[in-house]
């Protein structure tokens, strides 16, 4: 294809500018070098969990969080624009029924039992909104090594509640007629999908049954068929059912890339994977084409426009030399540390220097040189590959890659700015 | 310009991938095989992780032998671990400890059963349909019963071009035909020759023998690197030095393009060059259509078709050029199958304890083929288009016969 638009990396910064420049036309490629986070991460949209208080109203709390951080990304966005593009995410995510809102934090059991503050859940989370408390029978699989129903149980009967509520847990595993000893997730979920498995896990839940009113599961219920295994349980059980995300891989981010994926091809987009974007080509401060190596040789891409959305530290978007040198490999454009501290810190948990890496850029999300000057009219980041934010400790990962990937892909058609 | 590196240090460098690995498993998500057999544990298990034990002489377990080598997880991996590269070669380390059994010699060499079944082209097509003898060969040999086999055909395809005069002309290409185009579906070549004719090509179709990825696949490596460099030597025709090669076979051209380097470790001029000339038919006509250069002279061609890339075609990273040549046609009705993998990887899905497993991969296609249910399938790959044949009962053929029937072939 002889694409309008290139973008660089297959992540949600990216997707969600592919396909919202898609949607108004634009013949999209996405390239990337393989797969992005999303089928590692929980399928949950973080917007702002920690400041480092825990947070309830993330968007009212975000003004005062900005206040005291400069650099950060959210500063690109309008809280009008970050609750666009999470209702417009949840809209064409409709086949994973997103719940929640940007004005309010759920709290979420993770597969250590600790309860983590995030906005949208799909609907096979939902009932897992543990603010005001809860009694919950917490099922573990045998043979899944990814999920530890006693651990998860133990640990949320010690959660503190703000509302002074209290969870209640416990922890039961259960046997799935058949199995290997070694149960693998990708095997569980088509697994599940079958009517006669989900039968016997739901009679073998059902004799452990108690007092509980929430039934807790780790998050393998079902791949394409996730809605049906979902609702199915519920009925079976007749107890709401939630799941709870497990260490990678993830099945709900699965879902979700292909959702996406899906939803882009849809639109007439490619995603492209493998495709490794190297270098540009560029003239008067406009970029022509990038460089994408092949399977045996380089060849050109050309387009109108480019969103380098390739993630950050963790997914080579920016690099690190043995020297300490910062790079940002396809455009060659200059890194900041946003202000991180220029020495590492021998506290664990203290902000790193190299926390917050990542480029900078201006108001129409295009990069910028050293000289605070945008280096080429055509070309825009979004994402990871913002320095900034620490998106681990402040739990805001997804609601940046959404929000940004929203703007880039608005300033481009012009709805923004 | 990134330069390639070849020979030991490609070799290297394949294996020092290991140490990028960095847990995520993105690969073992995206495995096929991995989702549907408890037998695979998935890439990234017996890859980057087992490959830290096999520093040695042995390999911890035999799981490797199930992967079914699509080649997925080294496309899906963001951090660029050769993920299936270092799996071939493991399993070819099992193999040369363990032994090759006889139904690995015989499937990896599509040349040698070529040339037995041709003079008796007629019997062993009965053979091959006769459930007796193919349940024979299962008990004995080990080629599942089931499996989809070609159909043999009296005049291989070098017999019909040493036939065919190529009108010169400026603009030449070199044909790469491979193995399934010789002796088993000439068609697919003479349409490609007259495709690139009908664009103003004179094609050069040297003589020539298999690119050695069946061999490669069943863990022969020897041979495998023997056959590529041979078969590199053979299409570097003396006055073609400089021409785009055009491959019709996606696997066999992606063994050109990078296989052979990466997983054979192998290296020569004449590879090298051939590496870096090689095209995929559609990937050249799409190139040519994006210079303005492509003839569109197209008749419509009322059908509904459904697209199916293969992992091969996918691996060489350039998207699916069919689909958008293919596009161009009026009257034509594509559906693009959004599926990974059909199962069969070549001559994985053929082997009696694999066939199963190969079926369930295809499991997903096949059902969209059927639910679908179009006039024709189309794949570029050829033993992509035998299982998905054999299994939905659906008539597959290349997307460039469907070209060709638009520039008015029949």
């Amino acid at each position: 294809m002889n694409p309008d638009v290139v973008v660089i990396g297959a992540g949600t910064a990216g997707m969600t500018a592919a396909l919202r420049l898609s949607g108004t036309g634009a013949t999209v490629l996405v390239l990337a070098e393989g797969e992005g986070a999303l089928p590692l991460a929980p399928a949950q949209v973080d917007l702002l969990g920690y400041t480092p208080a825990l947070v309830s109203e993330p968007l009212r709390e975000l003004a005062p969080f900005l206040q005291e951080r400069p650099w950060h990304p959210y500063r690109l966005v309008t809280p009008d624009e970050i609750e666009a593009a999470l209702g417009w995410f949840a809209d064409l995510a409709a086949p994973l029924g997103y719940v929640g809102s940007a004005q309010r934090n759920r709290l979420q059991p993770t597969a250590l039992g600790a309860l983590r503050p995030t906005c949208l859940v799909p609907e096979t989370m939902a009932s897992g909104d543990l603010s005001e408390g809860g009694e919950v029978l917490v099922v573990g699989l045998r043979g899944f090594r990814d999920f530890h129903a006693q651990l998860v149980a133990e640990n949320l009967g010690q959660a503190h509640l703000a509302s002074g509520a209290a969870v209640g847990a416990r922890a039961v595993e259960v046997s799935l007629v058949g199995d290997p000893r070694d149960l693998r997730p990708q095997l569980l979920v088509r697994r599940l999908e079958q009517r006669a498995v989900l039968a016997q896990l739901a009679r073998e839940i059902r004799t452990e049954l108690g007092q509980e009113t929430l039934i807790a599961l780790p998050a393998v219920l079902g791949m394409e068929r996730s809605h049906e295994v979902w609702q199915r349980l519920q009925e079976l059980l007749g107890r709401p059912v939630f799941e709870i995300p497990t260490p990678p891989p993830s099945q709900p981010g699965q879902r979700l890339q292909q959702v996406l994926f899906r939803a882009l091809r849809r639109q007439g987009g490619e995603v492209r994977l493998g495709a490794k974007a190297t270098g540009f080509r560029g003239t008067g401060g406009r970029v022509e084409s990038i460089t994408v190596q092949l399977a045996s040789r380089e060849v050109q891409v050309s387009a109108g426009e480019f969103i380098l959305a390739s993630g950050g530290l963790g997914t080579g978007g920016v690099t690190v030399d043995p020297d300490g040198g910062l790079h940002e490999p396809v455009f060659d454009l200059p890194v900041t540390t946003a202000g991180a501290p220029g020495q590492p810190s021998a506290e664990y948990f203290a902000t790193q220097p190299l926390d917050r890496l990542g480029v900078s850029v201006d108001s129409e999300m295009r990069p910028l040189g050293t000289g605070g000057e945008p280096l080429f009219t055509n070309l825009r980041a979004a994402g990871a590959v913002l320095g900034g934010a620490e998106p681990w400790r402040e739990k805001s990962g997804e609601g940046i890659s959404l929000a940004t990937g929203f703007r880039a892909a608005a300033v481009i058609t012009g709805g923004g700015g | 310009m990134t330069t390639l590196s070849w020979g030991a240090e490609a070799w290297a460098e394949v294996r020092l991938s290991l140490d990028h690995c960095i847990k995520c498993t993105v690969c073992e998500t995206a495995c096929p095989v991995a989702a549907v057999t408890g037998l695979f544990p998935g890439p990234k298990t017996v890859g980057p992780q087992a490959e830290r034990f096999r520093a040695g002489e042995h390999s911890p377990d035999l799981s490797v032998d199930y992967c079914s080598g699509c080649g997925i997880c080294s496309r899906v991996c963001p951090q660029e671990v050769r993920i299936a590269e270092l799996n071939s070669r493991a399993r070819a380390e099992l193999k040369r400890e363990r032994g090759i059994p006889l139904r690995d010699q015989l499937v990896a060499r599509p040349g040698l059963l070529g040339r037995t079944g041709r003079p008796v082209a007629p019997l062993f097509n009965w053979a091959m349909a006769n459930p007796l003898i193919r349940y024979l060969g299962e008990k004995t040999v080990g080629i599942h019963r089931k499996a989809p086999v070609p159909k043999s055909v009296g005049r291989t395809f070098s017999y019909w071009v040493s036939h065919h005069r190529s009108v010169p002309r400026e603009r030449r290409v070199v044909y790469f035909h491979g193995c399934s185009t010789q002796w088993y579906e000439p068609h697919v070549g003479q349409k490609v020759v007259a495709i690139l004719e009908h664009n103003g090509f004179q094609v050069v179709a040297p003589r020539q023998d298999c690119c050695g990825l069946p061999l490669q696949s069943n863990g022969i490596f020897d041979a495998a690197r023997q056959a590529a460099t041979r078969l590199a030597r053979q299409l570097s025709v003396s006055g073609t030095e400089e021409l785009p090669i055009i491959a019709s076979s996606t696997s066999c051209g992606l063994m050109m393009k990078r296989e052979a380097r990466e997983i054979l470790g192998a290296d020569t001029a004449e590879l090298r060059s051939v590496s870096s000339r090689t095209y995929d038919i559609f990937e050249f006509l799409l190139e040519l259509h994006q210079r303005g250069e492509l003839r569109t002279d197209f008749k419509p061609v009322p059908l509904t078709v459904a697209y199916h890339a293969p992992c091969q075609q996918q691996n060489q990273l350039i998207g699916k050029p069919a689909l958008e040549v293919l596009r161009l046609i009026p009257g034509l009705r594509l559906l693009e199958l959004d599926r990974s993998c059909c199962g069969i990887a070549g001559t994985y899905g053929v082997k009696r304890e694999k066939y199963d497993i190969a079926m369930q991969v295809g499991e997903p296609l096949f059902a969209d083929i059927l639910a679908a249910g179009p006039d024709l399938v189309a794949c570029d790959s050829e033993t992509c288009r035998w299982q998905i044949s054999g299994a939905t009962g659906a008539t597959s053929v290349h997307p460039l016969e469907i070209l060709h029937r638009a520039y008015g072939g029949s």
